[in-house]
């Protein structure tokens, strides 16, 4: 494929997942469009009020680009478009979104899981959460580290 | 000069958003500023010693053995947490 498209934002105004899809369907031509978005979950031990999204500016956008020309280094595909959400948001918001249009569905399921395990370790993205006992930084899992290591 | 940036929880522990280093012209590692910074005082001892600590040099995430020059943006922050 020879017109890859990579669009990325990073944005504290809300997406919409159909525009984001109609787009991908729009620009790629491709056979498979596989769409993930990742939500404000509530907590199980304490009230989530808010949570508080910061970024290190101009190197999200780089880190996130660079991701997604990762992924398409490694399978063939013909668009991916992330964006991911800074500032304040209430549960249920959505945060991040990645879509993948490629020829093949395998491909577009692999990458979109390959982009959201290295965002996760890789884009400099820290959540605060606002609760009824207080405020905390998330603290990072090893388990998403771990994820990594499936992609040698 | 060196322009240094805290992030997220590191930024509020050193209280500390932006510090800007001279810089003579010499080569230096990400390690020698972190010395330099960690002599400030027992805080910024604590928290720049921390072994999750992350590093960017231009925006580039890398290891704390990376050489930095004059002009750069050096940024130091602890494990992401996006997604």
């Amino acid at each position: 494929m020879t017109d890859m498209s990579i669009f990325v934002a990073v944005q504290s105004d809300d997406f919409c997942v159909a525009s984001e899809y109609n787009e991908l369907r729009r620009q790629s031509g491709c056979g498979a469009i596989v769409t993930f978005s990742g939500l404000v979950r509530e907590l199980s031990d304490n009230q989530l009020h808010s949570m508080t999204l910061e970024h290190y500016p101009g190197m999200t956008e780089q880190a996130l680009t660079a991701i997604a020309e990762q992924a398409q280094q490694r399978w063939q595909l013909g668009a991916v478009h992330l964006i991911h959400r800074v500032g304040s948001l209430k549960p249920h918001e959505q945060i991040v979104f990645v879509g993948i249009a490629s020829p093949h569905r395998a491909a577009a399921f692999a990458a979109g899981e390959f982009i959201m395990d290295y965002l996760k370790n890789r884009a400099p993205l820290w959540k605060k959460e606002h609760t009824s006992n207080g405020d905390y930084w998330v603290e990072a899992k090893t388990s998403d580290q771990h994820a990594l290591t499936r992609w040698g | 000069m060196i322009k240094i940036l805290f992030f997220a929880a590191l930024r509020e522990r050193l209280d500390c958003e932006q510090y800007l280093l001279s810089c003579d012209g010499t080569m230096l590692q990400v390690t020698d500023i972190l010395q330099q910074l960690q002599s400030r005082c027992h805080s910024w001892q604590q928290e720049l010693s921390r072994s999750d600590l992350l590093c960017a040099v231009n925006q580039q995430l890398v290891p704390l053995s990376a050489n930095v020059q004059d002009g750069d943006e050096l940024a130091f922050f602890p494990p992401v947490t996006g997604g």
